[in-house]
């Protein structure tokens, strides 16, 4: 057991002597709830793209972190990838989450895999393969893991560009009609009177009280 | 597969739907004999897309879509959910509002580790346990439903707090609760751990070692059986929890030595029935008066919602382990992404390590030991030299039945 966990000023700081221009940015978000207002920390650091694994090795020489998930946004060019961790678990109200975020070009979208530190890491690599067209280099498991055999190659449903979820293969369910093929119901059907309002219901675009609330 | 000899191995595909679970997983065994040499998992057999719908709603509607992405933690992900939005938006949600999350939360903390020490002693054949499980439950059943006013998907969470308060003339029933699990404690302890049968068939069974846990990521009474000290309740102040006198729940408060196996995970999750009836006590005791919701009306929080921007994570644990929401806003309505890590989602990976060099018999109870809401086991085909049998999920069940059987009797 290492001695005094670090503060997570101390922990920045670190990172910072250690990386020096590689870290883009970093933050402490300080945040209380509850009546004694006791603070949790959370820890933001973006790192250069080719640093994240010195990066996640440093952390794990400060003391060995959980990997929560790695998170994944479409911003425009790039895909920003977010390994959320916690940190100083089992130090009572010790604990930090500590988010590295990479910025990971679209023309490129590699990653070194992480899964020869975390083991755990697996998971969420294969589901940020599947889902975002990052290529994770040397993921001992390359397969699918959410998405289905037969989902169309090269369709990545959370990217925001033309890789995204085409409105060809979206199905609202309020336009879905019973089917044609099966049997009469045992009650004769009424004609549906509902149809225009449901059509109208755009749920998209919920209908904001904008007026009242200009008032304010 | 190589065309060895005939007794090698063979493959068990199980799953992959079963509709108890919120994430159906199909599973592939490599067999020999009785014993599983290794083991193989597809999850998102029905992914639904619930972050994608999230993203085209608002975050007041998305806090009751959150209810239902788990039947069972109905008030966990929309807990991480309102947690998240609440950072981004930099609202300090009121303190009894936090105290009343925490209730909800511990409460349904309690039912849902009976109706997993339920399922658990269904799977070994033991289903007197079984349904005196269920039944103790209903107990915090009608609590939730009186203060929420649902069973389930409880509707009680809001961005900015909660939307019922706990009025004075409930806290007698809720206290009349709280005595009834105190004075069942004690039985429930006696019954689930020392009674020989569990003991037979849950000792060093499915076992993960400390380092393992550590490595694979896992969370919640999973990661605590295996002596890995993580409670998000202990360890990160959030909600009422950073005011009471919490500390996570581990196998060697009860015994001797911490083993990983499915008898530890037991242990901790009967604990943590006791536990979270103390938690509720010291809410009561403790509960702040004052507003329970940042803002009341509808329209100013959507008009909060427009002006938000940046990104958060929001945790809370899950009866089942640590549950993680990212949420980053760009000062649209909706979110501009939405990630939602499930404890599942962190323990399923362990699977493979525990089950290795299990039997057959065992699948159903080590399966269920990481509680992943219930054995998926819905029908197993048996490919076995190129033919194909079908085994439903109640015969493998009469597999182990027949193991607590033979044990009793051997």
């Amino acid at each position: 057991m290492k001695p005094a966990p670090l503060t997570p000023q101390e922990i920045v700081e670190h990172f910072r002597s250690t990386f020096g221009e590689g870290i883009e940015e970093a933050v402490i978000r300080e945040r209380t709830e509850g009546v004694k207002k006791l603070p949790n920390y959370n820890i933001w650091i973006t790192v250069r793209q080719d640093l994240l694994k010195p990066a996640i090795q440093t952390l794990i020489d400060i003391s060995f972190p959980h990997l929560a998930v790695i998170s994944g946004v479409d911003i425009a060019e790039q895909i920003e990838l977010l390994y959320t961790f916690t940190i100083y678990f089992g130090v009572k109200h010790g604990e930090y989450t500590l988010t590295i975020k990479i910025l990971v070009p679209k023309s490129d979208p590699r990653v070194p895999t992480i899964s020869d530190l975390m083991p755990g890491a697996v998971f969420t690599e294969r589901e940020k393969q599947e889902m975002l067209g990052i290529e994770v280099v040397g993921i001992p498991d390359p397969r699918r893991l959410f998405l289905p055999d037969d989902f169309p190659e090269g369709i990545y449903p959370w990217r925001k560009d033309e890789k995204g979820i085409p409105e060809s293969m979206i199905k609202n369910l309020w336009e879905v009609k019973r089917p044609k093929d099966r049997p009469a119901p045992p009650l004769p059907e009424k004609p549906s009177t509902k149809e225009c309002s449901m059509e109208c219901a755009d749920p998209l675009e919920p209908k904001t009280p904008a007026k009242e609330v200009k008032k304010e | 597969m190589s065309d060895t000899k005939k007794d090698s191995t063979y493959t068990v595909p199980i799953g992959p739907i079963h509709p108890a679970l919120k994430e159906p997983v199909m599973f592939t065994f490599q067999i020999n004999g009785e014993v599983v040499e290794s083991v193989d998992f597809s999850p998102g057999q029905t992914h639904r897309g619930i972050e994608w719908m999230g993203m085209r709603r608002n975050p007041a509607q998305i806090v009751h879509l959150t209810d239902r992405i788990c039947g069972i933690c109905g008030v966990t992900h929309s807990i991480c959910f309102a947690r998240a939005v609440e950072q981004i938006m930099d609202i300090q949600v009121p303190e009894r509002g936090d105290y009343i999350r925490t209730i909800v939360a511990e409460l349904e903390r309690i039912q849902s580790h009976l109706l997993w020490a339920g399922v658990a002693a269904h799977e070994l054949g033991f289903d007197s346990l079984f349904h005196l499980a269920w039944r103790v439950r209903e107990e915090s059943m009608d609590v939730i439903e009186l203060i929420t006013g649902n069973r389930v998907n409880y509707g009680i969470v809001q961005v900015g707090g909660v939307r019922r308060d706990i009025v004075e003339e409930q806290f007698p029933r809720i206290q009349q609760c709280l005595t009834y699990y105190r004075d069942l404690a004690d039985k429930l302890l006696h019954l689930f751990l020392h009674d020989r049968t569990i003991m037979m068939r849950c000792r060093d069974t499915g076992v993960l070692s400390y380092e393992d846990a550590l490595h694979l990521c896992v969370v919640g009474p999973t990661a605590r059986a295996s002596g890995v000290r993580k409670d998000v309740r202990v360890d990160y102040p959030y909600c009422a929890y950073g005011d009471l006198s919490i500390d996570p729940v581990l196998p060697d408060q009860l015994l001797d030595e911490i083993r990983g196996d499915v008898y530890d995970r037991i242990v901790v999750r009967v604990l943590e029935v006791v536990q979270s009836v103390d938690i509720i006590q010291q809410c009561l005791d403790n509960m702040p008066p004052g507003e329970i919701t940042w803002e009341q009306k509808i329209a100013k929080l959507l008009l909060a919602f427009k002006k938000a921007k940046g990104e958060a994570v929001g945790r809370h644990e899950a009866p089942r382990g640590e549950a993680l929401h990212y949420v980053k806003m760009t000062g649209r309505e909706s979110p501009y992404a939405w990630k939602v890590k499930a404890s599942s989602y962190s323990n399923l990976i362990s699977w493979p390590v525990m089950l290795k060099g299990e039997q057959i018999a065992d699948i159903p109870i080590i399966v269920a030991s990481i509680d992943p809401c219930l054995s998926c086991t819905d029908r197993v085909a048996i490919v076995r030299d190129g033919e194909r049998s079908i085994l439903s999920k109640e015969e493998l069940h009469r597999l182990s039945v027949e193991k607590t059987r033979r044990l009793q009797h051997g």
